[in-house]
């Protein structure tokens, strides 16, 4: 929890606020639309394209197309390209999977001053790791709950 | 197949919008959204309502973080649904193996070919 | 000499010989371009690391001064000199390179004027006969410390600051031939002030406030009116920050001209590039006021100027644990010796 502010830094978060330049909320949301949207129209493509070419099915396609959509952004991180359109889209680039594709692909370059062990190895989660984290933890949870009342004859 | 495309952009977009509001409105961090856009996929997926989605929206709803948490609720609910309880924690990585495996291999190939440039 | 509570002034007036600026590609396309002696086309500078390059700056940028002053590196009884990164390592390997002895400083942004100020103090009271003084910053070393690999795809709000990829060093020396020359006359130590600002992409705000506590310092410390000075600059308040430092001075009865009142981190770049509120970081401030600044005041354009450099002293940690951000401010004034 945030400490409580004492009087006087009350009185400073007044006039704080007076200067603070406010997010354009509205403005990022239909950028973040625009983008987010056209990142799964390519997916949804992609999807199509191992369909037809390579005989997945509806179920199966998903996990070639998520390993190409993160080969995507491996190139766009890579030569530069992601952070310029994470900056004009926001969650419009972070939200798809290639964005958890660029947290651990841009960690990945970044380290690679300190090696490939300690340096690449070691930092490569440093911002998808609360993904995992929390993404496992709370399936395992809702699996567990589900599972028990489906035992139990609950549900 | 039209269609599909639509909605995959609309909800794909939508999806994003979420997670936007909660950069700008709540003051979140990107690790804290991702995080909690994981955290509403896997109980969505826990109550059966993911997979309809997709059916609906195919890419808008596989693309976006939150299906990683459906996945992972749905390899396990199936390994469990096999082998009891234990299934739960040995099936997670069932169905969603890609995105992890992808993002190690092209993170490591990445870090073989690339610079960063700043 | 002390005068006031947290002031000292320097009537042996320590000469300014010299200073130098380096900076990087941004920097480059910059506002300030031609005050820059050296120039770099990209982050890396022939290095095989940010950091790295991060060292080169502070180093090139105290060679050149040193240079300029046709004095040698044996010529240097001390270097003063810090940066943004963890243990200040690239100060600390330019004083390995450069071998002078060194007292490695950390106050952030501040870190300009805490050199410069503690620099003339040595020179005034005989402690030193010639120092040389430098601050530094790297915006990608310091963007991969503090916030997120440099090809993440973050989105930076409008409150934001760009870490400034520069370095300022000026040699400062004991001598009677001031006719003319830029000495210092006085610094102001600033002490810590937090007045709650924890959010680290608003370090303008953050800083304003302790800016505010040490120039008021000042003008109480050495009973002076603002209108002595023909310029009062801070290092990096920025969009949001410089404003708010302008409006707390204003509340507490100083009577300062917004035309005299500027800031580095709005004189670094141009409209059209994208730092957000503004440019930041320890080289900063050193690189306008080394580089820009001082060619003004040789030119004739300002004779006394204050410069008020901020720093924000937050750690990537101390974020995470829900701490707010305590900043301070040091300031020194300068003047063109009639």
């Amino acid at each position: 929890m945030a400490k409580q502010k004492s009087p006087e830094q009350k009185r400073y978060e007044k006039i704080e606020q007076k200067h603070e330049a406010k997010r354009p909320v509205v403005k990022n949301c239909i950028k973040a639309f625009f983008v987010g949207g056209s990142i799964c129209l390519v997916g949804q493509a992609v999807s199509y394209f191992y369909m037809y070419y390579f005989h997945f099915t509806e179920q199966t396609a998903g996990n070639p197309t998520v390993a190409t959509m993160i080969f995507f952004a491996m190139l766009l991180t890579g030569f530069g390209v992601y952070d310029k359109i994470g900056q004009f889209a926001g969650a419009g680039s972070a939200v798809p999977i290639t964005g958890f594709g660029n947290s651990v692909i841009s960690a990945a370059i970044e380290h690679r001053t300190e090696g490939f062990v300690l340096g690449v190895g070691g930092n490569m989660f440093k911002l998808a790791g609360s993904v995992i984290l929390f993404g496992v933890f709370s399936a395992f949870v809702v699996a567990l709950i589900k599972t028990l009342l489906l035992i139990w004859g609950v549900i | 197949m039209l269609p599909m495309f639509f909605w995959a952009f609309v909800i794909g977009g939508l999806i994003c919008v979420i997670g936007q509001i909660m950069f700008d409105v709540f003051k979140l961090t990107p690790g804290h959204t991702m995080s909690t856009l994981v955290v509403i996929g896997a109980i969505l997926g826990g109550f059966g309502v993911y997979e309809p989605l997709i059916d609906f929206a195919g890419a808008g709803a596989t693309i976006p973080i939150t299906s990683f948490g459906n996945s992972l609720v749905n390899g396990a609910l199936q390994e469990a649904d096999q082998h009891g309880l234990v299934g739960v924690l040995t099936g997670m990585f069932e169905i969603t193996s890609s995105g992890i495996s992808a993002a190690v291999v092209f993170g490591f190939i990445g870090a073989l070919l690339f610079k960063p440039k700043g | 000499m002390l005068k006031g509570k947290q002031s000292w002034v320097f009537p042996n007036r320590p000469v300014i010989v010299s200073s130098a600026a380096v900076g990087g590609p941004f920097e480059a396309r910059g506002r300030l371009a031609n005050d820059f002696d050296i120039l770099h086309d990209d982050l890396w500078m022939g290095q095989d690391s940010y950091e790295k390059a991060h060292k080169l700056l502070l180093e090139e940028a105290i060679e050149t001064a040193i240079q300029k002053g046709n004095a040698t590196k044996e010529d240097v009884n001390f270097m003063l000199a810090g940066d943004l990164v963890n243990q200040i390592t690239p100060s600390s390997f330019a004083a390995r390179t450069l071998g002078i002895p060194y007292f490695g400083l950390f106050g952030a942004c501040s870190t300009s004027m805490e050199g410069l100020a503690l620099a003339s103090f040595l020179i005034n009271n005989q402690g030193a006969k010639t120092v040389v003084t430098a601050a530094s910053s790297h915006n990608a070393a310091i963007e991969k410390q503090f916030r997120y690999p440099t090809e993440y795809g973050s989105q930076k709000p409008p409150t934001a600051q760009w870490t400034v990829t520069g370095a300022g060093a000026a040699l400062l020396t004991d001598t009677d031939e001031k006719a003319g020359k830029l000495v210092t006359t006085s610094a102001t130590i600033g002490k810590v002030v937090d007045l709650g600002i924890s959010d680290p992409f608003n370090m303008g705000a953050a800083m304003a406030p302790a800016a505010a506590d040490t120039i008021i310092a000042h003008f109480q410390d050495l009973q002076l009116d603002p209108a002595y000075y023909d310029l009062i600059i801070t290092g990096d308040l920025a969009k949001i920050g410089s404003p708010i430092a302008l409006e707390l001075l204003q509340k507490e009865g100083l009577q300062i001209d917004s035309e005299k009142f500027k800031d580095c981190g709005l004189m670094v770049y141009q409209e059209d590039q994208k730092v957000q509120a503004g440019g930041s970081g320890a080289g900063c401030s050193a690189a306008v006021l080394y580089g820009h600044l001082f060619n003004e005041m040789r030119n004739g354009k300002y004779q006394r100027i204050l410069l008020v450099a901020t720093g924000a002293l937050l750690s990537p940690l101390s974020f995470q644990q829900k701490e707010s951000i305590p900043c301070i401010a040091h300031a020194v004034s300068i003047e063109v010796h009639p």
